[in-house]
Formats: structure tokens, sequence, C-alpha cells
């Protein structure tokens, strides 16, 4: 469990920041200039908070009531930059064994085989990062990051360098390896599917201070710097049960999702997202002849305006899951939707967004 | 070979040893103080600077009389070596001094400029993949200048080989002892009818310095292969 509660100040900007992310991927989102570098750098050890506390477990790593200071060398901290900033005077392979060799003593996480493998860096090993392509590059950063056996893993925007496309591609990839490697993680970025696809909990932060804090699909809707925006959405995990000619299965927590057909093995795991606007209700009867083939019954348990006459609506389906919906006003009185109400959640199979986990090592290839 | 004579190879073989041992002393200084000047920040660094480079702003002569005051036998720092035994004024050693002051801006200059072409963001990955300050330095930071390093041992090589004015001054022209190819040059023109040796020379100086030149142009291309990141 990390726990911070720092202030910062550095010319005219100020960060001010108190929150806690414990196991899984915590998200730092939030516009240029909000401070999450700033943050990324106080946490690692590059900055001194001007005043507060920075605790992972009960190691102190900062805390300026006691003067207690523990260098970044010392924190055994796994940082990914923007830039890979790999060292160009070594090879891929020295690179790689860079922190591992200073890692002594620590909790062993990540061996060189398994990391090799998982990013498929097998065939890069002797060459020199002057060489590699700019997604070669973060490969092989990230790679150095899960070998210094970090106790936390900060990353900066590690797919800021990548074009849409890739990016779109090399996150399930990102989503298996912090998964496989089960490091507590806070992911730097500006971009809200990134967010969606890779974070189980989200700090929000706007002009250096923490706007919102909490599980994303919590954050979602209450945070209106998220639950205005159009591509609001939140994720469901589940496993492909089953493959046809048109359509996919995917079993998720929600219940069982049809979506456009996906191109992954049978049994294995698939991250779902859906986007608030993509999801209708409807009461009464279960709605028969749609064209939109997800029909699943749920239960609304909160309400927010988001002004502009729009209802941001909570689900709780299933064994859990959640869901968002965005609705009008007027649906809301025509439908007599409140609190506590049961509901059908529709939504269509096009809107579904599967990403896939294979297939994406050729694009982070450039 | 090549028409020279034992003298004129005793002066080639002077510089060598002269320039050798001063480079060998000055460079590790020179990589200090390269590292202080672009990474410290504290102060009197610009006096620092200003130390540093004064003997390649000053005229030799200058150089090699302050030299004559401080380590001459009766200066404070020459009176405290004689104690030991030492003396360094009109020795081989004396002219390793002079040559290595007058050379050690240059080697200052060479190194900081590969200094400042190593990122110092790598320092900072180095650092959070655990490796401590002494570490840094000699995994990451000398590695990447390395060869700016080469490049200032190869220059200060060939300034101390060509150093007069404090050489001169300061060690005096002992043949076989202080005596290096300038000095030799320079006598051989004092001398009726010393042209032809001081010519033959005067190319062998030549040959040396460009031979210099090659190497150091050579590292200091990979210098900037290396920071093409």
């Amino acid at each position: 469990m990390l726990a911070v509660d720092i202030t910062h100040r550095s010319g005219d900007f100020r960060l001010s920041a108190s929150f806690a992310a414990g196991p899984g991927v915590t998200a730092v989102f939030g516009p240029s200039g909000a401070g999450k570098t700033t943050l990324l750098s106080l946490i690692a050890g590059a900055l001194r908070p001007d005043a507060g506390r920075i605790v992972l477990g009960d190691e102190v790593w900062s805390d300026t009531a006691s003067a207690a200071y523990l260098p970044m060398e010392s924190r055994g901290v796994g940082w990914v930059f923007q830039d890979a900033r790999l060292f160009p005077h070594m090879s891929i392979r020295d690179n790689l064994q860079y922190g591992a060799r200073r890692s002594l003593g620590r909790k062993r996480v990540a061996e060189l085989d398994d990391v090799v493998s998982v990013l498929a860096l097998s065939g890069l090993l002797g060459r020199r990062p002057s060489g590699l392509s700019g997604g070669e590059r973060q490969r092989v950063a990230l790679g150095r990051a899960l070998l210094t056996q970090p106790r936390l893993l900060l990353m900066d925007e590690p797919l800021a360098a990548l074009d849409h496309a890739r990016r779109l591609e090399a996150m399930p990839y990102l989503a298996r390896l912090t998964e496989a490697f089960s490091i507590p993680t806070l992911y730097v970025t500006h971009s809200l599917s990134e967010v969606v696809r890779l974070a189980d909990r989200i700090v929000v932060l706007d002009a250096g201070a923490v706007a919102a804090a909490g599980p994303v699909w919590e954050v979602a809707q209450s945070c209106p710097l998220i639950n205005r925006r159009s591509d609001a959405a939140v994720r469901l995990d589940g496993v492909l049960a089953g493959v046809s000619q048109g359509y996919s299965l995917v079993r998720t927590a929600a219940g069982d999702l049809i979506t456009a057909p996906m191109e992954a093995a049978l049994g294995s795991s698939v991250r779902l997202v859906v986007l608030a606007r993509d999801v209708m209700l409807a009461t009464g009867e279960r709605p028969a002849n749609l064209s939109a083939r997800n029909v699943l019954p749920a239960h609304i348990t909160a309400m927010t305006g988001l002004g502009d006459g729009v209802v941001s609506v909570r689900l709780v389906l299933g064994r859990g899951a959640v869901l968002l919906s965005n609705v009008t006003q007027d649906a809301v009185q025509a439908l007599s939707l409140d609190v506590g109400k049961a509901v059908y959640a529709v939504i269509k199979s096009a809107a579904v967004e599967g990403a896939r986990p294979e297939g994406l090592m050729d694009l982070m290839d450039d | 070979m090549l028409g020279l004579t034992p003298q004129d190879w005793t002066a080639v073989l002077v510089s060598l040893v002269v320039a050798c041992r001063a480079v060998a002393v000055a460079l590790p200084l020179a990589v200090g103080v390269a590292w202080l000047l672009a990474r410290g920040r504290f102060p009197g660094r610009g006096l620092l600077d200003a130390l540093v480079h004064a003997p390649m702003v000053l005229p030799p002569v200058v150089v090699g009389f302050g030299l004559l005051l401080l380590f001459g036998v009766q200066g404070p720092v020459g009176g405290w070596l004689a104690h030991l035994g030492v003396r360094l004024v009109f020795t081989s050693a004396g002219a390793s001094l002079a040559a290595g002051v007058m050379a050690f801006p240059l080697m200052v200059r060479t190194v900081r400029l590969s200094l400042d072409a190593a990122d110092p963001r790598l320092e900072v990955a180095a650092r959070s993949l655990g490796a401590r300050p002494l570490d840094r330095f000699f995994s990451i930071t000398l590695p990447l200048a390395a060869p700016g390093v080469l490049a200032a041992a190869v220059t200060g090589l060939a300034a101390c080989m060509g150093e007069f004015g404090a050489v001169i001054t300061f060690a005096a022209d002992a043949p076989g002892e202080t005596e290096t190819l300038p000095l030799a040059i320079y006598a051989a023109l004092q001398t009726p009818g010393g042209e032809a040796t001081a010519t033959r020379l005067a190319f062998l100086s030549f040959a040396v310095a460009a031979a210099a030149l090659l190497v150091a142009d050579r590292l200091a291309r990979r210098v900037r292969l290396w920071s093409q990141t």
C-alpha cells in the first residue's frame, strides 16, 4: 500500500496531493500540466516534497516532519519513462540487467527469461539501443524496470511515444504485463481510454490538486472531469466463451455479452469496454425484437445529473458488475427512473469494444 | 632511420616521457574538475572555472614564472617538497608539471564537452535502477564521456609535447632531461648551421601532432554517435 500526502511548490506551480494506492493498477489521470509527472518524480525520489509523507507499506520514503528521506536508488521503484532512456553504450542485455544486478536482497518478482519471453525481446538482446524502433525501446524499458524487482512500478505515459493505432493495440499487452507480474503500479496518462482499459483505480489530478480518487467505475460517474466526456466508460473483464461466424460470446460478471467477432482463443481472458453513451435502458417487460443483442437485467444504484439535461445512471448487474448509462432527463421522467428500480440494460453488440490480448507485439515493433 | 640522429631521438623520447607523465597525472584531475564544472552546483564554481582556464589566457612564460615562485626550492610548495627530498625545478618531472598545467584547460574543456553531451536523464534512470553516485559515475557518466576523455588524453599529449614557454622557464633546457622537441628546435636555431636539425625536428613535431589530431577526431566522432539516442 502506497500512501501519499504531500505538498510541493516549483515556481508558480503548487502540487498538493493526498491519496492511497493498493495492489493493481492505479491510474494518475489529468490534463497536461496537472502535475502528474511532478507527482511521479516525488514518489520516485527524484524530488523532495516541501511538506508531507510518502510511505510504502511500513517503509517511510519521505517525511518532512521527521526529516526522513530514502534516496531514489534505495526505493526499489521501476520507473518507465516517456522517453525510454536506454543506456546507449550498453547492449540490450546489459540494459535489462542493469537494475537486476543492483536489486540484490529484494523479493524477486521477475526473472530475465520470463521478461524476455513476455516482451518478445530475445531477438534484441545482442543489439544496441540506437538500432531499435520506438516501440522496441519502450519494451526494453519496461523489461528493465521489471527486472529491477520493483516494489512499485511507475509508468509515465509509456505509450505516449506511439501513434494512436499502435497505442490501442499495445494496451491489452500492458494489461497482461501488469497482471502477469502483479506489482502495484501507478500509471500516468491523460488518455481516458487507457485508464478504462488498464486501471482498477484512478486518481484524478487537476491544476495540482486531487479532484477525485477511487475505483474507476465510481470516479467515471462522479468526477465532472470524466463523466461529461463522450468517452466515459467502464471495463468488464471476462472470458471468451464462444465464437461463431457472426459474433463472440464473452462471459463476464455482468452476464454473457454478445460482441462483434474477436480473434482470440476460446477460454482466453478479454477486457471489454462499454461506453456510457452506448448503454440504453428499458423498463417493464424484457424488450424483444431488438437489433441490440445484449439485454441484461440490472438495478439502478446511483444517478448523477451532468447538466445539459443528461443524467449518468449507475447500474449493478449479475454478479456485482457495474455499468454506466447516460440518458436524458426526459427519459428519466418518462420511465420513472430512480435509485433501486429494476431495469434492463441494452447494449449493441457492435458497440462493445473488445481488446485482443494477442497480435500486438508486431504493432509495437513499428 | 629517416636521417634522424641519436640526439633527435632523445628529444622525441624526452618529449614522450614528459608528456605521458603529465597526462597520466592531469587526466584524472581534468575529469574530476570537468565533472564539477558540468554537474556541480557549489559556491566558488565560477572561480574554479576561471582558475582552471587561466593558463589558456596567460603568457606561458608567466605560468612558468608562477610555477617557479610556487614550486621553487624557496617557494611555499617547493620548500615543503624539498623537505620530502623532491625537487621539481630544472627536472624532467618539473617539465611535466609545467606542460601539464598548460594543457590542463584544454583537457578540462574536451572532457566537459562530452559530459555536457551525456544526457543527465540517463543518470536519473540509473538512479531509479538502484545505482549509487560512484556507481552511476563509473557505469553511466564516464563510459558516455569516455570518447571525450580519450580525446582529451590525445590532445593533452600533443599540447604537452608542444609546450615551450612554461617548460623552458620552469624546467630550463637540459638535453636528455627536459629538452623536449620544441626546446630542441629552439636550441638548434640558436646554433650556427643548426637549420637542418631544426627542420628535421619540426617535421617530427608535425608528424606527432597530426597523428594525435587524427586519433582525437576519430574519438570525437564516436562521442557524437553515442549521444544520438
